[in-house]
């Protein structure tokens, strides 16, 4: 605790270091989970909540081993169960702060069904998916994000599954917010999740994060010092979408609806021509286009690609719970225990 | 009220009202049931729902049925053979009529019984124009066109005065047993209150059918059963999944704590969750999941944030709840884990009751996992043991599973309704700001772990399905370690046996014969060996509630026994469970999977036997 601010004793400001905990980390050296452990401590030092209402909440996974480093209220759960797990915590204790971890197995292979019904249900809670499009802590199968073709331990001859794209699950399942970053990047990572954060509702973060024994490179046109510029477009809300080395590549709509990359200044094509990003839109077809753009044929989006009000499933009930007791004339369990139907025996 | 030609006094008497899905017999049973409370006397009910929700008419498997039983005595079970069965059609009839005591009455709307009804009901000749029923007492009564003779100018439409004929068979019933019709009346106005012309309709026909039993000579005499000797208090009726509900809440109320209820719908424990979300008035969280695995996980998590959680289940369900289970008793969280058993396996019988769950419940978790179980034995006594499974979470800090059954879940008794000041206060280790808290240090008594809920300053620490070190809860792969926390793990499920009361036994302390008997199996196995008891047999019983630990003086009263027989709805569990627990006694079984109670008469007979056998 030495970087607290001793003379503001009622705002006492934390740094990452306080949301640092004394356990050993056991990530591989190079892992990208550690990057994006930084970014959230970094973000919550960034943050207006008390540290002991945060609760981080976790599945199972390597990415799962996240909340061991946090000094935080921590729970590391069972494969696949931590969305729901989370739900309930939310519901229990509106007042929290859930951050929940997860991986794409973890996520989309056996807590799928959770995933997609927290978002459904749009639950306040940041739900953090690291996706390294690998099984890594069982030590490299494929899993529900790997591309088709990709030969891991299970798939010698190459995976023929096809493979789910996070956000357009997200997307059907009715997400409000959704945004991407990449495990390198702590700044950019950092600013989502507070962007996430601040969201009412259930916010997800996908992390491309790279696994270093059993998946590496798999997002490298995007995070290579070489080519990242040409392959990351940092959405903006109200920006248009530049990006580019030289910042003169830009997304235009094309004429049979799908997205198209061009270069300013070539074709008779200007900045204006370029498509300005609106993520607080509450029709999802745009987010859709941009959360599913692959390289290399586009840049992948990056940042906030979805941001939409909402009321949360929190809100709401605690709100009808305070409706029906507003009417009910049932105050305590007495009441109810000599309600309706009853006679004296005597 | 009535001139009566000549009354039979009964200490008892059970009736069965049966007729097609849309006949009303649930409404017509619950309105005999409440009127002979009212009255009096001791009851137990319990409905028999067709499994499909819209079977066809006019069949078998469409028939709904709903018994009740009555008497001047304690009553333990709705009854195993009714004195009188209302079939409203040939289906009712024919799935009823073996239920039926031999000369019992039957009372038949005959209007019913047309070729196309019987040939649906798969009779080849009309049983009522047979011998078929000679044995019987049966009173026909042309329901259907008398309930409409009576409402023909009553200004209803022909289907609104159909819905009025289970009154007519009402009516004739309470003339039966000289019940008044005040409480069905008032009902009548209640429920139709928006409707004057059904009101007018539905007591119309409720008093026609009372003076056609009155008048026809089919009725040679009436039963009287005088009110029971009962315990002075305020009471109502109550299932045992409404009670279950309202245990747990009270138990939260207690405990001074929010409940939280995750829960995804499932045969015959829906009622529970249902009761629950009605009650947003008492601040009931409840959280339908998207499975019982979410069901399960939603409760955890409402658990480590600082709510007594529970999720309710059957036997399916609480398959899938397992891999969630071991995590609770990893964590050491507070939980309650309800199923109401049903007919399995995979899906089984659902709307029929077992106590096959039991091992599930025992063992069914990976690793050595062992938490408390316990088990309700009646309708109203749901309420006190759900009560208690909350108490034993929170006190000891682990998850509990409380057992109940279809046949209870489903029944309705009336209950003597505690004040909840009678109800003891549930102090839960609750870790407060400030204090020295170690996630897994432990207190003496019940070595259960504090709980420090999010929220409180200063007390942030991780929890995991991990195995702990011990004290301090970081990840620990030590070998000795593992077998440390094992070893706490199993003592600490011990040691709710100091925390709960001891076995009773219903007799004398010594006997030829010791019944032993769990959960739901707890009216019919107490009425046949009080019957016994009363023809001087040398038989007592031991019924369990607690079942996982087993009451401290278990070993203490088999001991006293020179025969115990273990009767359960299953093949053998308990009896499995027990043997491995006491090797020096020998075990008797008496079990049953036919999704249906046993009845008082099978047991008795059973217990003859033993009693015989030298
Ligand atoms: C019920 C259950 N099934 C399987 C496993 C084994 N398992 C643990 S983590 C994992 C996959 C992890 O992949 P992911 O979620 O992508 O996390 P990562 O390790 O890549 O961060 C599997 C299959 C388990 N722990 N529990
Ligand atoms: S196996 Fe892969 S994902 Fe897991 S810690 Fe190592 S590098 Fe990271
Ligand atoms: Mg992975």
């Amino acid at each position: 605790m030495a970087d607290t601010v001793l003379n503001a004793p009622n705002i006492k400001k934390l740094s990452a270091k306080d949301f640092r905990s004394d356990q050993e980390n056991r990530w591989c050296p190079g892992c990208g989970d550690h990057g994006i452990l930084n970014s959230v401590q970094k973000a919550m030092a960034e943050m207006e909540y008390k540290k002991e209402d945060y609760a981080v909440i976790s599945g199972i996974g390597c990415s799962s081993r996240f909340p061991y480093y946090m000094d935080t209220y921590g729970f590391h759960t069972i494969h696949g169960r931590a969305a729901a797990i989370a739900s309930g915590a939310k519901c229990a204790n509106p007042n929290l702060e859930v951050i929940q971890i997860s991986g794409d197995g973890d996520a989309l292979a056996i807590g799928g069904n959770h995933f997609i019904h927290a978002v459904r249900r749009n639950i306040d809670m940041t739900i953090i998916l690291f996706n390294n499009e690998i099984y890594g802590l069982t030590k490299g199968q494929y899993s529900p994000t790997s591309n088709q073709g990709m030969v891991t331990k299970t798939s010698p001859f190459g995976s023929i599954e096809e493979p789910f794209r996070p956000a357009q699950l997200a997307l059907g399942a009715q997400s409000k917010f959704y945004a991407r970053s990449i495990d390198t990047s702590i700044k950019l990572t950092a600013a989502v999740v507070q962007a996430a954060s601040a969201h009412k509702g259930t916010s997800i973060v996908e992390v491309l994060q790279n696994c270093v024994i059993y998946n590496d490179g798999a997002h490298a046109l995007v995070t290579d010092k070489a080519t990242k510029e040409e392959y990351q477009l940092i959405l903006e809300h109200d920006k248009p979408m530049i990006f580019g080395k030289e910042r003169n590549k830009g997304l235009i709509m094309g004429s049979n609806g799908k997205l198209v990359v061009v270069t300013i200044s070539e074709h008779g094509i200007t900045e204006g021509d370029v498509l300005v990003h609106d993520a607080h839109t509450e029709d999802p077809h745009m987010h859709w286009l941009l959360s599913s753009m692959l390289a290399p044929e586009y840049p992948v989006a990056l940042g906030v690609i979805r941001d939409v009000d909402s009321t949360s499933y929190d809100e709401k009930m605690v709100q009808q719970i305070e409706d029906i007791k507003a009417i009910s004339s049932i105050k305590s369990m007495d009441d109810l225990l000599n309600s309706g139907d009853t006679w004296v025996v005597d | 009220m009535s001139q009566k030609t000549k009354v039979i006094e009964r200490e008892e008497v059970v009736i069965r009202f049966s007729g097609d899905s849309g006949d009303g017999m649930q409404l017509t049973g619950t309105q005999f049931s409440d009127t002979s409370a009212l009255f009096g006397n001791d009851v137990a009910t319990f409905p028999d729902y067709p499994a499909e929700i819209r079977a066809p008419q006019g069949t078998v498997g469409g028939v709904s049925g709903f018994q009740l039983h009555f008497g001047h005595q304690e009553i333990y079970t709705p009854g195993d053979y009714a004195d009188v069965l209302v079939a409203m059609n040939p289906a009712a009839l024919k799935s009823n009529l073996k239920w039926v005591k031999p000369s019992g009455t039957i009372i038949v709307n005959e209007d019913s019984f047309t070729d196309k009804n019987l040939e649906k009901a798969g009779y080849e000749s009309d049983p009522l124009l047979d011998d078929k029923l000679a044995d019987y007492n049966l009173i026909k009564a042309k329901v259907t066109s008398l309930t409409r003779e009576c409402l023909k100018d009553s200004g209803l439409d022909q289907k609104s005065i159909l819905r009025c004929k289970n009154m007519f068979t009402l009516g004739m019933v309470y003339w039966m047993f000289d019940r008044p019709l005040a409480h069905s009346e008032e009902f009548i106005e209640k429920k139709f209150k928006k409707y004057p012309l059904v009101v007018d309709g539905n007591k119309k026909v409720l008093k026609a059918g009372y003076n056609f039993a009155k008048t026809i000579e089919a009725l040679p005499y009436n039963y009287s059963v005088a009110p029971a000797k009962i315990r002075k208090g305020t009471y109502r009726n109550i299932t045992g999944n409404k009670a279950t509900a309202w245990g747990l809440m009270a138990a939260a109320e207690r405990a001074n704590l929010e409940l939280f209820c995750g829960s995804y719908p499932i045969t015959p424990a829906t009622e529970i969750l249902q009761e629950l979300a009605v009650r947003k008035d008492l601040g009931v969280k409840t959280f339908q999941a998207e499975d019982e695995i979410a069901g399960i996980c939603t409760a955890i998590g409402a658990s480590f944030a600082g709510d007594f959680a529970v999720t309710t289940t059957s036997g399916p369900g609480l398959a899938l709840k397992t891999e969630a289970a071991g995590l609770a008793v990893m964590t050491e969280l507070p939980l309650v884990i309800v199923n109401v058993q049903r007919g399995g396996p995979s899906t089984g019988l659902p709307t029929k009751t077992e106590q096959a769950d039991l091992l599930q419940a025992i063992h069914g978790r990976s690793g050595e996992c062992p938490m408390p179980v316990i088990a309700a034995s009646t309708p109203s006594d749901c309420f006190h043991y759900a009560f208690e499974a909350g108490r034993i979470a929170l006190e000891h800090m682990t998850p509990v599973i409380l057992l109940t059954d279809g046949f209870i879940a489903n029944g309705a008794e009336p209950w003597r309704i505690p004040a909840m000041s009678d109800l003891p206060e549930i102090i839960a280790p609750i870790a407060k700001e400030g204090d020295d808290f170690i996630p897994y240090a432990r207190e003496d008594k019940r070595l259960s772990r504090r709980w420090a809920i999010p929220g409180t300053k200063g007390l942030e620490h991780r929890i995991g399905g991990l195995e702990k070190m011990d004290g301090d809860g970081t990840v620990s792969y030590v070998p000795e370690n593992h077998q440390v926390m094992s070893n706490i793990r199993k003592k600490r499920v011990e040691l709710v046996a100091n925390n709960i009361p001891e076995l009773k036994v219903k007799g004398n302390d010594e006997a030829d014969v010791l019944v032993v008997g769990w959960g739901g199996t707890y009216g019919h196995l107490t009425t046949a060996v009080r019957e016994l008891q009363k023809e001087e047999k040398s038989i007592s019983l031991a019924h369990f509630n607690y079942i996982f630990p087993l009451p401290k003086n278990t070993t203490e009263v088999f001991g006293r026994y020179k025969k115990v027989i273990v009767c359960e709805l299953n093949d053998g569990q308990f009896a499995e469970y027990l043997r491995s627990s006491f090797q020096d006694i020998k075990f008797e079984q008496h079990n049953k999977l036919m999704g249906l109670p046993f009845t008082v008469v099978e047991l008795k007979e059973r217990f003859n036997q033993l009693l015989e056998d030298k």
